[in-house]
């Protein structure tokens, strides 16, 4: 549905220009929810504006639904925007007209005849569960109201394409929720591509089939949103990830832990599991080859589309120069590893 | 007081109403375009011309630092061409307008700057024109600020129109002038200033009952 071919933004001239976009070539397939993740200014606001042209790339090509958006004259570009919905953070409601007329407003602009605009409303306030409220003032509405809205006529056009700038940052957890079961049923029922950036995993995880990941301009890893949540290939994908899932020692364990090892101190690890069934295995395995005991001290189990992850911190309970031997066959497993401190031997 | 005089008094009303809508009319529609122009133009916007805006910037500076009572008079030439005197109350609607159409102008556009840009932005993600853009998103948008433009502009020319009737424009200001000052009668100058009053408040108490009804919270 989307294609990026080679896509540089450059903002800026000389020694102040800012690559916003280098060299991003970029695939969404038609009928998929695909995520951008960046942290700020990686460039993810100048990528989506690039897709509808609202950003002209410096270099590089855009194609949508088979079109070059770029090589279109103005006229045709903007009938080609018609089938490219886009929502925004602040949403961008209009005030000076109710519910109903913002949803009314691409239509106008289309030139559809003033009967069909209202036959078409009325099912898209349905659908996006704004029924009762077509004659408030977007001044009335909350925020998750608000994003309804503009959901609503974002679809007015019946576009193929649904672009979301950071479209549930300005609400809370519950309204980012429940914007994002709309955007998962509008992709179901109605088939749209959907190309969303966000900054927040949760995002990604809840609603994305893909997921990108953007870093100063550049498109780091692209994976299926599964792959990416269990085996991130890159550094700054494993540091989201480890934000995201982070399981922190607690405090009476924090107060235990001391920096160095010794004779009479037991290592404590946190271990990250992409395959939940190494870990159910881990302990026993350990018992039996090295002859220490694992003591779990806190776990934590997550699934990402079929994929598992876990997360748990553990004490090496042995003699320190066999739990040395199991740091370092744990090293060679295929799980993170991260050596919190060492505990005091209680016997 | 004389039916005379309250007959002249009635008569400079409606003069007055005469100058200050006209001028004030036809001084919003070309200073509302100018104001658009002047957004639109502007660096970073929509249709940018920046020469052409520094241009367009710099008459509008011109036209609102010249003292109104100085461009009256400077543009005589002018308005004896466009009406074929420079007396009477039709031919001061000449410099009240050209007064007016800056002064709306700088208002305007402020008023504009104050949309959001994000909202010309969506429009321009549903593919609107320039032209839609204006009429359908910047114009409505801008509503309240562009009437409260318009209405101290109507209040600016109540003012302006009285300075006019001490050149010849006659209206309420030619009559405070002749008779109220120039013949002592004090009745008088106190009937036209409280008249005045009277029409900035009418003016006013209109002009923020739009606003409000333009705001829609
Ligand atoms: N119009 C502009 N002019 C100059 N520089 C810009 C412009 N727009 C973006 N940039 C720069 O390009 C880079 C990427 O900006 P962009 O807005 O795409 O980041 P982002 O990933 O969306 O960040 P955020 O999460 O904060 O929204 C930043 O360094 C920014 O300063
Ligand atoms: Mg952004």
């Amino acid at each position: 549905m989307i294609q990026l071919d080679n896509v540089t933004r450059i903002f800026g001239q000389g020694t102040a220009a800012v690559r916003a976009l280098d060299d991003v070539s970029l695939h969404v397939p038609a009928g998929s929810i695909t995520g951008v993740i960046g942290t700020s200014g990686a460039g993810k606001s100048t990528l989506i504006r690039c897709v509808n042209l609202l950003e002209r790339p410096t270099s590089g090509c855009v194609s949508v639904d088979g079109t070059d958006l770029t090589s279109l004259a103005e006229r045709d570009l903007r009938r080609a925007r018609h089938d490219i919905g886009m929502i925004f953070q602040h949403f961008n409601l209009l005030n000076s007209r109710t519910v109903r007329g913002n949803i009314a407003l691409p239509l106008e602009l289309m030139g559809v005849t003033r009967s069909d605009i209202q036959a078409r409303i009325d099912p898209l306030l349905e659908l996006t569960g704004l029924s009762g409220r077509a004659d408030a003032w977007p001044a009335t509405l909350s925020g998750g109201q608000k994003q309804r809205v503009a959901i609503a006529r974002a679809l007015a056009s019946r576009p193929k394409l649904l672009l979301c700038d950071e479209a549930t940052s300005a609400l809370d957890p519950q309204t980012t929720a429940s914007i994002l079961t709309l955007l998962r049923d509008i992709n179901d029922q109605l088939g749209l591509t959907i190309l969303l950036i966000t900054h927040e995993m949760e995002v990604v995880r809840n609603i994305c089939d893909r997921v990108a990941l953007l870093s100063e301009g550049r498109i780091i890893e692209h994976a299926a949103t599964g792959e990416f949540f269990t085996r991130p290939a890159s550094t700054e994908g494993r540091s989201f990830l480890n934000d995201y899932l982070e399981l922190p020692p607690s405090r009476s364990l924090q107060q235990r832990l001391l920096s160095e090892p010794a004779e009479d101190r037991h290592p404590v690890v946190r271990l990250t599991f992409h395959d939940d069934s190494a870990a159910r295995v881990l302990a026993s395995n350990l018992a039996r080859r090295f002859d220490v005991d694992l003591a779990i001290l806190q776990s934590r189990i997550e699934e990402v589309r079929g994929r598992t992850l876990g997360l748990m911190i553990a004490e090496i309970i042995g003699p320190a120069s066999r739990t040395r031997q199991v740091l370092e066959h744990l090293h060679t497993l295929e799980l993170d590893v991260e050596i919190l401190g060492h505990v005091q031997r209680h016997d | 007081m004389s039916s005379a005089m309250i007959e002249r008094i009635v008569n400079a009303v409606f003069e007055t109403l005469y100058m200050v809508i006209l001028s004030g009319f036809i001084g919003t529609v070309l200073g509302v375009a100018m104001g658009v122009a002047l957004y639109i133009t502007r660096r970073g916007n929509f249709l940018e011309r920046p020469l052409f805006n520094r241009v367009l910037s710099i008459i509008v500076n011109i036209g609102r630092s010249v003292p109104f009572i100085i461009l009256a008079l400077a543009i005589v030439p002018f308005t004896q061409l466009l009406v074929g005197t420079f007396i009477g109350n039709t031919a001061a609607v000449v410099p009240l307008t050209l007064a007016a159409i800056p002064f709306v102008a700088r208002l305007v556009e402020g008023a504009l700057l104050e949309v959001p840009d994000g909202l010309i932005e969506a429009a321009q993600a549903m593919g609107a024109t320039p032209q839609q853009i204006i009429f359908r998103v910047l114009l409505p948008e801008a509503a309240a600020g562009i009437i409260t433009a318009i209405t101290v502009t109507f209040i600016s020319l109540i003012g302006y129109s009285a300075m006019a009737g001490g050149i010849g424009a006659g209206g309420l200001g030619a009559v405070a002038i002749n008779y109220g000052y120039n013949r002592y009668d004090t009745g008088v100058m106190l009937i036209t200033v409280i008249i005045m009053i009277v029409m900035v408040q009418g003016i006013q108490t209109l002009g923020d009952r739009l606003v409000r009804r333009a705001q829609h919270r």
